[in-house]
């Protein structure tokens, strides 16, 4: 999509592919000079995602073996992820290694959901190259919590928590070497997080050392 | 001093960049030496720290394509691609065969204009000038081609969400064509010069070796991966766009060492001039772009999508909350995280052969720093 396709020129709105249909609003509203406001007021009842259950022997030996560990395992997209609760998530993923190939720690990172009890989503996501086959781990945490590091498991683990603890501040219990990966190490604040606006930085820490008072 | 030798020598600690030409950019490096011996390092990055990640969730989906051409931005193309493919699944619409073939065109006349661009400057830091010089002149021709195809020769901003924006041009497929016909034999000049050097070879053999075993530990993929012996490539194990199509082989090494991933990137090259060959005789004739609405707002969901980049699995975990802008667009790097098999790599080596490392790395710090 290119920028020169102005989001309230067209007349009549897409329908056609829209592909989980939104019902889209009435037509009549996008008349013209309206750009600014359409993400303005959230639809009714907050959208969820339309996984659905993930049968396979896989989920079911990891399901057998943590119990309630494992709260659901679904499929979206046709990838295959599991929720677990977050003292299960490193067994978890060493359990994958050692039983069931997944050998390949592809990424961690997280998302921040700020009005949830539960703030943070962390996710892995593990690759196993026998089977040629990818899951998604998931777990929420509350601010706060540490979680424990799966360096212990899988040795990449180790930069890319740090910069999760970098961009959303949680900390991983037992990482060998915590500390700021792409921010500077005396830098204030979460850049990733919600809460952190696009503008905002660090005012002392620009002040200091870059000796003028604001970057923007 | 009766125990100590003549030389005697305490730990140093040496710090190398963020400004220094072998570091291919801002990447800084600080080694505890013995000597010559390497105990130890630690990588300083974020010099090149943009908050591409922040700025994603501040753009609608259609916004924040250029950016990501901003991250390796020796081989935007890829980065497009698999930037375009994620949001592609999250739309659940698939870019039309037309669009396919181009864009597999183009990704691999960027994979070429990246690996070029890695040996000329790898040679350039073990010593070897003339390289550069060859491979520069090569990549130009590939850089033309972009700059044919959608004006720009760097950070191209070549495809669409669910497509392609512009039409080949008239002589494209000439263009392209010549280019797989020159090509070949410039890469016989490339490995006449190199591959039989006694001097590379003592430069590269048995430097910064990796295993297959390694790799997998630190999430190491790429040619990295290739050279150890692990017969693996997201085009063919998870093919998109196409590549089951087309006929090519992975190449692989068994040793992972320096020279290995020479190999390994040199035959690449070729392959990947083959895979245009058979794309460009067969590029589909329709639409360019699929069904996709004008403001895109993405169900609910999330996906994570990878490619086969120049420098290993480059992936996109996106997550849409049902609105005009990502909710959540995080990048898995490859540079960042073969980077990290930095220290493994060098430690107990030669400080001399840091240089080599580095450069067999093939970092880019853009998309390390992000």
């Amino acid at each position: 999509m290119a920028d020169e396709q102005q989001p309230g020129g067209a007349g009549t709105p897409p329908g056609t592919g829209e592909a989980a249909g939104q019902p889209a609003k009435p037509p009549a509203a996008a008349a013209k000079p309206v750009p600014p406001k359409p993400a303005a007021p959230p639809p009714k009842a907050p959208a969820v995602m339309a996984a659905v259950p993930w049968e396979s022997d896989l989920a079911r030996e990891v399901k057998e073996r943590f119990g309630d560990g494992v709260k659901a395992t679904s499929t979206y997209a046709g990838q295959n992820f599991m929720v677990v609760a977050p003292d299960a998530a490193v067994p978890i993923l060493e359990y994958l290694k050692l039983e069931a190939d997944f050998d390949y720690l592809v990424d961690i990172t997280a998302v921040d959901w700020p009005k949830r009890p539960d703030r943070f989503d962390l996710v892995y996501i593990v690759y196993s190259f026998s089977r040629n086959e990818r899951v998604r781990i998931k777990t929420a945490i509350p601010d706060g919590f540490k979680p424990g590091t799966a360096v212990d498991v899988h040795l990449t683990a180790n930069w890319l928590e740090r910069e999760v603890f970098d961009m959303f501040g949680i900390e991983f219990a037992g990482h060998p070497d915590l500390r700021r990966i792409l921010m500077p190490e005396e830098w204030q604040g979460h850049p990733l997080r919600k809460d952190y606006s696009i503008l905002q930085q660090d005012q002392r820490w620009v002040r200091e050392n870059l000796g003028i008072e604001s970057g923007q | 001093m009766p125990d100590s030798t003549f030389l005697d020598s305490t730990e140093l600690v040496l710090n190398m960049g963020p400004q220094h030409p072998s570091t291919h950019g801002v990447l800084r490096v600080i080694l505890k030496l013995d000597g010559e011996k390497i105990l130890g390092t630690d990588c300083v990055i974020g010099y090149l720290h943009r908050g591409v990640e922040k700025i994603a969730e501040n753009r609608t989906w259609a916004q924040f394509n250029p950016y990501v051409d901003r991250m390796d931005y020796v081989a935007s193309v890829s980065n497009g691609l698999g930037y375009c493919l994620a949001v592609e699944k999250l739309l659940q619409v698939e870019a039309p065969a037309r669009a396919q073939a181009v864009r597999v065109i183009l990704t691999e006349l960027n994979r070429i204009a990246s690996h070029l661009l890695w040996l000329g400057t790898h040679a350039l830091d073990i010593g070897a000038i003339t390289p550069v010089f060859y491979c520069m002149r090569e990549r130009e021709e590939a850089l033309n081609i972009f700059e044919r195809y959608c004006g720009a020769r760097l950070t191209t901003h070549a495809f669409r969400i669910g497509g392609l924006q512009y039409e080949t041009y008239d002589r494209f497929e000439q263009d392209v064509k010549a280019f797989c016909q020159m090509f070949p034999p410039r890469v016989d000049e490339y490995e006449e010069l190199l591959t039989n050097n006694r001097i590379w070879g003592g430069r590269l053999k048995g430097v910064g070796v990796l295993t297959a075993e390694e790799c997998k530990e630190y999430g190491v993929t790429g040619p990295l991966l290739r050279a150890a012996g692990v017969k693996w490539d997201l085009r063919k194990a998870q093919p998109y766009s196409g590549y089951e199509k087309y006929d090519f082989e992975i190449p692989t090494r068994e040793n992972g060492d320096t020279y290995d991933r020479y190999i390994v990137r040199m035959q690449e090259m070729r392959q990947a001039t083959r895979i245009i060959e058979q794309a460009v005789e067969s590029i589909p004739s329709g639409p360019i772009m699929g069904k996709v609405p004008k403001v895109l707002k993405p169900p609910v969901g999330e996906a994570y999508v990878s490619i086969e980049a120049p420098k290993g699995e480059l992936g996109y975990y996106v997550v849409s909350d049902g609105t005009t802008q990502p909710y959540r667009c995080r990048v898995r790097p490859p540079s960042f995280v073969n980077l990290q098999a930095l220290d493994r790599m060098v430690r107990g080596g030669l400080i001399a052969d840091i240089v080599a490392v580095i450069g067999t790395l093939d970092i880019v710090l853009g998309e390390v720093d992000r």
